[in-house]
């Protein structure tokens, strides 16, 4: 296949899962800012959260303070903001576009129907009025487009792709999420036990992992427990290792020698997640761990770039091969 | 929907009504079952239609209007119907025609034989801006050029008052587009009315993209059994992107751009996830001007460098060829006819529409003398645009023009403003009859083929004969009515 449409297939699956997992964190934050708390620490909540989006100085250039309309508005409908749910969107649907003769007609239409609804809510200020349902929508368009992907798509390497996409967007997001208490712990010192229910509570219910958690674990909520699950749990879907486990899958289903060594990678990373002890991963801070690992996640983001879709760096080498 | 208070055009001919009141014979089946249809089930339809289009992603983009704005085309509910024996006149008369030119297109770039006959002048061929010197001499797999033509019709009342007839408005032969148009308003309607098809033989068009691939498999280079095929584009921002897309899903190829080819050692080759693979034959939509910066626009970066050599070599076929706007320019147009007798030895089957060449100074004293009633065209002008139409245009809009036309006279040609024939269509107040066109692809292969139906063209505003979709133009299916299959055996 086209490296060109391989690298439109595997970024319409990660916009899309990008989408979807703003929408989960911007979740857990309005929820977290409906407790009972100083207009501070909310404002301390958002701020952690475009940090977490690395998106801060974008964010300071259109806005003053961090207050939950002005975060919202930019992270959901802005269009110069292209991290932006809406931007994610139109992203996900242009690069369906420019590949659809590759795509099932239903793919294509999933993402263009998408697309052409979002415009409507947001016209109909959907996220103003009720953000809840507004985040659950994009989330189930998420899921259709995933579920119409597998449902249609043809075993072969254009679906690997666009599973690759998909997994190695959400290794990320995923370790972002977890992260986000971190960012937002300048005001840490306010933080009491209480909060702290609250704020794991939620990061487990944007993963869908509030009963999965109970099941699992049949116990009170601890954050040792939450980093287990979301990092180091294979059989919890939006894990780490999970994720992880996914793109190994599909990095062997389209890659030859010259891949080699992105699957070596990708399989060290593998085997961490597979056999790691939390203890060890909180030992030098989860912070810290979690940094390492999105570096990781996106050195192996440029490897399969650079291995089968278009390169990153080396564009004027491939003009000569 | 109740056709009864439909009120004829003055002076154009109607494709369904022959006088008020009075339903051509051939279009009694639809004008029946169009009567039967409460209104608001075509009300409701029409919704349903436009939300299809949307879903399915039928957009084209309008070149001036933001990057990415995206377009319906509107779509008419209401076909137009071509008799079957109307159709078989038709579709000799567009073999004919094709056949011709792609002689004509062998011949200037051979043994320039129609020219050493006196019958066309050198200088309109070899000083043409589309003629392409670099196409002298090159032997074409099957001498085809054109492999797809979109030939634009019209029927129009004859200028000597006599019955209407078809005439041949201009030949598109580079990149014509629109077929998906053809295809995808078919479904559409099929998917809405259903129980129309049921009564009306109407032939089927959606056997086009096989034919297509048959032509294009045929046309690769010797010795190669089974090529690969490529539908080449300039990207998804072109306004026919939907149907470089279409054509290439439909008939299971590679949709490339010129950044995915690379030429190495005079053969073509794409860049795929499992390192490069050879292309055989490129049905290209990007002008013969971007194909190639080392040979054409140096700044292009819509094509592929070493394109154009390895086509010169043979190790690569393009449909259409380069270099085919030589026979479809509109200073060639008026030769048309000419080349008929002259290739084929035969009468020409379908009427040019009479044709002053500016440059001709006695045709430009009696086209400045006639301005409010002829249709003034740029020579290499496309799209509706930069033309003139005298009978709608003021005074001082005709002035500006022949302020132009003065300064640079080769650059016009002129026609007598025809009264296109009008079809019913649908419209705010109800139905009324609007200008309409037709666009037949003919596809050029070891045989020449006419899929039975086309792209109509519709202007949707009152008393426009401009039919472009960049101006405000529609479309609407095309049927092309089969003779009644035996009932029984």
């Amino acid at each position: 296949m086209l490296s060109r449409t391989a690298d439109h297939l595997f970024w319409m699956a990660r916009y899309i899962e990008r989408a979807e997992n703003t929408a989960r964190i911007l979740d857990v934050n309005v929820q977290r800012s409906l407790l009972p708390q100083p207009l501070a620490t909310i404002e301390a909540g958002w701020l952690g959260t475009l940090e977490m989006f690395e998106l801060m100085p974008a964010f300071e250039k259109q806005h003053g303070s961090a207050s939950s309309d002005a975060v919202l508005q930019f992270m959901i409908r802005d269009r110069t903001n292209p991290s932006s749910i809406v931007s994610c969107i139109y992203a996900a649907r242009e690069n369906a576009r420019a590949v659809r003769g590759s795509l099932t007609t239903e793919v294509f239409e999933t993402h263009n129907l998408t697309w052409l609804e979002i415009q409507r809510l947001l016209d109909e200020r959907l996220p103003e009025r009720d953000p809840g349902q507004f985040f659950d929508w994009v989330k189930f368009r998420s899921h259709l487009s995933r579920g119409v992907t597998i449902g249609t798509m043809l075993r072969d390497e254009a679906l690997h792709f666009t599973r690759l996409g998909t997994f190695l967007e959400r290794a990320d997001n995923t370790a972002r999420l977890l992260d986000v208490r971190f960012h937002g712990s300048r005001t840490a010192a306010l933080s009491t036990a209480r909060d702290d229910y609250y704020h794991w509570a939620a990061v487990l219910r944007s993963c869908s992992a509030f009963e999965i958690y109970r099941k699992a674990y049949s116990d009170v909520i601890t954050p040792e427990r939450v980093a287990e699950l979301l990092i180091l749990r294979s059989d919890m879907p939006r894990s780490l290792c999970a994720s992880i486990d996914e793109v190994c899958t599909n990095l062997d289903l389209v890659g030859d020698e010259r891949a080699r060594e992105t699957r070596r990678q990708a399989g060290l990373l593998r085997a961490e997640l597979k056999y790691g002890r939390i203890e060890d991963i909180l030992e030098g801070g989860l912070h810290a761990w979690l940094t390492v690992f999105l570096a990781r996640v996106a050195a192996l983001g440029l490897r399969i770039a650079n291995d089968f879709l278009l390169p990153i760096e080396a564009d004027l080498q491939v003009q000569s091969q | 929907m109740k056709l009864t208070d439909y009120r004829l055009a003055k002076q154009a001919p109607d494709e369904m009504f022959l006088a008020p009141g009075q339903v051509h014979e051939h279009c009694q089946a639809l004008y029946e079952w169009l009567q039967a249809q409460p209104a608001d089930r075509l009300t409701q339809k029409r919704a349903e239609a436009d939300l299809a289009f949307r879903r399915v992603g039928i957009t084209f983009a309008v070149y001036g209007d933001d990057a990415g704005t995206e377009r319906l085309i509107p779509f008419d509910m209401i076909p137009r119907v071509i008799s079957a024996a109307e159709w078989a006149r038709l579709e000799t008369g567009l073999k004919q025609r094709v056949r011709a030119l792609n002689h004509f297109l062998h011949d200037v770039y051979h043994d320039h034989e129609i020219i050493h006959a006196g019958v066309i002048p050198a200088a309109q061929v070899f000083g043409n801006a589309q003629y392409r010197p670099e196409m002298q001499g090159i032997a074409l797999p099957g001498r085809v050029y054109c492999h797809v033509a979109g030939i634009d019709i019209v029927r129009a009342a004859a200028p000597d008052g006599g019955a209407p007839q078809f005439y041949v408005l201009e030949d598109n032969l580079r990149v014509p587009s629109g077929v998906s148009y053809m295809l995808e308003n078919r479904k559409v309607m099929m998917r809405l009315f259903p129980d129309a098809f049921a009564g009306i033989n109407v032939a089927p068009v959606a056997h086009y993209p096989d034919r297509l691939l048959e032509n294009l498999r045929a046309s690769a280079p010797a010795g190669i059994d089974s090529p690969t095929i490529v539908v080449m584009t300039p990207g998804m921002y072109n306004s026919a992107y939907f149907e470089h897309a279409f054509l290439a899903q439909q008939m299971g190829v590679e949709l490339v751009e010129g950044q995915d080819l690379f030429v190495d050692d005079e053969t073509v080759y794409m860049r795929t996830t499992r390192g490069r693979r050879r292309v055989d034959v490129i049905y290209r939509r990007v002008d013969d001007d971007y194909l190639d910066p080392l040979a054409f626009r140096p700044e292009s970066t819509l094509g592929v460098p070493g394109l154009l050599s390895a086509y010169r070599a043979g190790r690569v076929s393009l449909a259409n060829a380069i270099g085919t706007g030589i026979a479809d320019d509109k200073s060639i147009y008026p030769y048309v006819p000419e080349m008929i007798r002259f290739y084929l030895g035969e009468e020409p089957v379908l009427q040019n529409v009479p044709t002053y060449q500016c440059r001709d100074p006695e045709s430009l004293a009696y086209v400045l003398a006639n301005l409010a009633s002829l249709v003034v065209k740029e020579v290499h002008g496309a799209g509706g645009y930069g033309m003139l139409i005298g009978p709608t245009s003021t005074r001082d809009e005709i002035e500006q023009f022949a302020q132009r036309l003065r300064a640079t006279p080769a650059a016009y040609i002129a026609q007598p403003t025809l009264a296109l024939s009008t079809s019913p269509t649908y419209v705010e107040s109800g139905v009324a009859p609007r200008h309409i066109d037709l666009r037949p692809y003919v596809l050029c292969g070891r045989e020449i083929s006419v899929v039975p139906g086309g792209l109509t063209r519709v202007a949707l505003r009152e008393g426009s004969l401009v039919v472009n979709s960049s101006q405000g133009g529609g479309t609407k299916d095309t049927w092309v009515l089969q003779e009644a299959l035996p009932k029984e055996r």
